[in-house]
């Protein structure tokens, strides 16, 4: 059979190669980056922005405004202060929830300074500099609840406000806690029922 | 007529036919080893931040509470990342003069923010809420892993949809009682399964709809 030797066609053989890899490119184009859903045109919270000066997306709140739905008019509630005295109550009924939510609060936010029962020798405070005051003396056993609110919401001296992370009704609650506390600490055998104290010194006299 | 097809072109099409289809297994594999690399994943891998804050230092040197520096994890999908007057609280008397904190000490006085690289991003197009896991009983470490023990926070697990769908089937593998939920030490118990299909009731998990495309794609 014979066999004939055409000279090469350029056009054509350039045509038939891009047809024969044309494809790679076009798979590249079909996993092409599809981003724009990833990532799109909004803020993330704190999210860096170019448009404002400082970079911040999350734009610091205006002086002197309140954001809608935040006003509320209940100065006892949000400062502890009735008529410019500390007030002596709690602005809801303390329950066993309360009290417990202060618990958890108290263990969060206050104990790693203050300590387990309110001693002043949290973990921080232990390896010091910063010295922190107890609960258990007698001024602030004698201190309003409104005082302590105060204390939580604005800081105190070295103490910083804690306002910006624990929202009213959670200070509040850790208030409640603080007194239960400052009552634990000072009570004496007479404040306990006949069974509770029996528990108490039976305990004891078996450990001795 | 020119004969269209040349003597060698049956050898041409062997040859062309294999590479295609092995470049196409080829560019499937990279693609598959890419998407599991850390290269994508970014698991393990961690990032220089601007203060060489350490998680294992502040958490389970000093007990430090999750919630004191991210502090709306209970109350809001974000779970916050702390202002500088946060560290403030402390490092405005702790280590006053160590240059590791002169990034924080800058911020305050100037008041311009501490920039932090985010370690875990979802999409754009994925919903997520920490709130609602913090209160069912999701704990954190199920999530991130061992951050009480980084140095620098690095991702646990590359948040594939598989991984939360995994979860979102079966929560009673994961979910533990509420107040356990910062608890960095907690290991599942022997009775995990029996405990978690009680929490599951307790808590009035949705499983059946937990799983639809709207929970995560809204
Ligand atoms: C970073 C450590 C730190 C944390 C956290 C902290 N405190 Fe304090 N606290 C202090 C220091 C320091 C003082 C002493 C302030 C001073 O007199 O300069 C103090 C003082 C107080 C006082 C006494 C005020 C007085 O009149 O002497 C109260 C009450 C108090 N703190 C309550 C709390 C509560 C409640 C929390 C938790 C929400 C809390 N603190 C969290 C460090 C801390
Ligand atoms: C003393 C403050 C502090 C405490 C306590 C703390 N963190 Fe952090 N956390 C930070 C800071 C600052 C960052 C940002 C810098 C970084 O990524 O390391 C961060 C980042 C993170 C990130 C990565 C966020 C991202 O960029 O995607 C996770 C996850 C995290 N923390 C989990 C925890 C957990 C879980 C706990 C409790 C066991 C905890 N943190 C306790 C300060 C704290
Ligand atoms: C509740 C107190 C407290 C808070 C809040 C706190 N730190 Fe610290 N930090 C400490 C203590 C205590 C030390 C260690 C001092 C020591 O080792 O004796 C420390 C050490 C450090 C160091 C030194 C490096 C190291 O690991 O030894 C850096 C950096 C640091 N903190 C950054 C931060 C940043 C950033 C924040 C805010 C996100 C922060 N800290 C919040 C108490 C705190
Ligand atoms: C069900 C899984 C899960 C649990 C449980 C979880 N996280 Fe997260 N966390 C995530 C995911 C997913 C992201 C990324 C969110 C995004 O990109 O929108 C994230 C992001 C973060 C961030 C960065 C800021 C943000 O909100 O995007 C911090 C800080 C954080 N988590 C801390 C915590 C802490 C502290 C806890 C425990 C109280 C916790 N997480 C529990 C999955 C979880
Ligand atoms: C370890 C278990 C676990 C993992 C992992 C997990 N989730 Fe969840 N998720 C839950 C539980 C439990 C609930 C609570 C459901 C309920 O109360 O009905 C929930 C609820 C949600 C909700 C709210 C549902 C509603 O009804 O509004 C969203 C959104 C969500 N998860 C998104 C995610 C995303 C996105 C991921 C992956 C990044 C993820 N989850 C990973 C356990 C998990
Ligand atoms: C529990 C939360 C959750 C649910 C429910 C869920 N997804 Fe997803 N989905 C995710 C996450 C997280 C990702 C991002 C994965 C990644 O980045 O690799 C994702 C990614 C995707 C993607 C990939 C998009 C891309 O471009 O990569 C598709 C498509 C998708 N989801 C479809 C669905 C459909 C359809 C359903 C319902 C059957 C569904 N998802 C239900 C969490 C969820």
């Amino acid at each position: 059979m014979a066999k004939m030797q055409e000279p090469r066609h350029h056009r054509s053989f350039s045509i038939t190669r891009l047809i024969r890899y044309g494809w790679v490119a076009l798979s590249l184009l079909l996993v092409a980056c599809h981003v724009d859903m990833y990532d799109q045109p909004r803020y993330e919270p704190y999210e860096y922005s170019a448009f404002f000066a400082d970079g911040r997306s999350s734009r610091p709140p205006i002086p002197n405004t309140v954001a809608v739905g935040q006003f509320q008019d209940d100065p006892h509630f949000l400062t502890g202060m009735i008529d410019d005295q500390f007030a002596t109550t709690l602005p809801f009924p303390l329950t066993a929830d309360v009290m417990e939510r202060g618990r958890q609060q108290y263990n969060a936010f206050c104990m790693s300074c203050h300590g387990l029962v309110g001693d002043g020798d949290g973990l921080i405070a232990q390896r010091g500099p910063l010295v922190v005051t107890s609960f258990h003396s007698e001024r602030l056993r004698n201190v309003e609840v409104g005082y302590i609110f105060d204390v939580i919401t604005n800081g105190l001296g070295r103490m910083y406000s804690h306002a910006a992370r624990i929202p009213p009704e959670d200070r509040w609650a850790i208030t409640a806690y603080v007194r239960a506390l400052q009552l634990s600490q000072d009570a004496t055998l007479d404040d306990l029922s006949p069974e509770e104290r029996e528990r108490l010194v039976g305990t004891e006299s078996e450990e001795q | 007529m020119a004969q269209i097809f040349k003597p060698n072109a049956n050898a041409i099409i062997r040859v062309s036919i294999i590479t295609g289809i092995l470049l196409i297994i080829g560019i499937i594999l990279t693609m598959v080893a890419i998407y599991r690399s850390t290269y994508y994943t970014e698991v393990g891998v961690a990032k220089a931040q601007s203060v060489p804050f350490s998680h294992k230092h502040h958490v389970s040197e000093l007990k430090i509470d999750c919630r004191y520096c991210h502090a709306t994890v209970e109350r809001a999908a974000f779970a916050g990342i702390p202002t500088t007057d946060t560290c403030m609280s402390c490092h405005s008397q702790i280590w006053l003069n160590s240059p590791l904190l002169e990034t924080v000490r800058e911020s305050y006085r100037t008041g311009e923010p501490v920039q932090w690289s985010r370690i875990y991003d979802l999409p754009d197009f994925v919903y997520f809420n920490h709130s609602i896991h913090v209160n069912k009983g999701v704990g954190c470490n199920v999530c991130h892993g061992q951050v009480d023990q980084m140095q620098l926070v690095s991702q646990a697990q590359p948040l594939y949809m598989g991984w939360c769908l995994d979860c979102h089937r079966n929560p009673e593998q994961y979910v533990r009682p509420r107040e356990e939920v910062f608890n960095m030490e907690w290991a599942p118990p022997e009775n995990q399964l029996e405990m978690g299909r009680r929490l599951v009731q307790e808590y009035e998990i949705k499983v059946e709809n937990l799983s639809d495309c709207y929970i995560c794609h809204r």
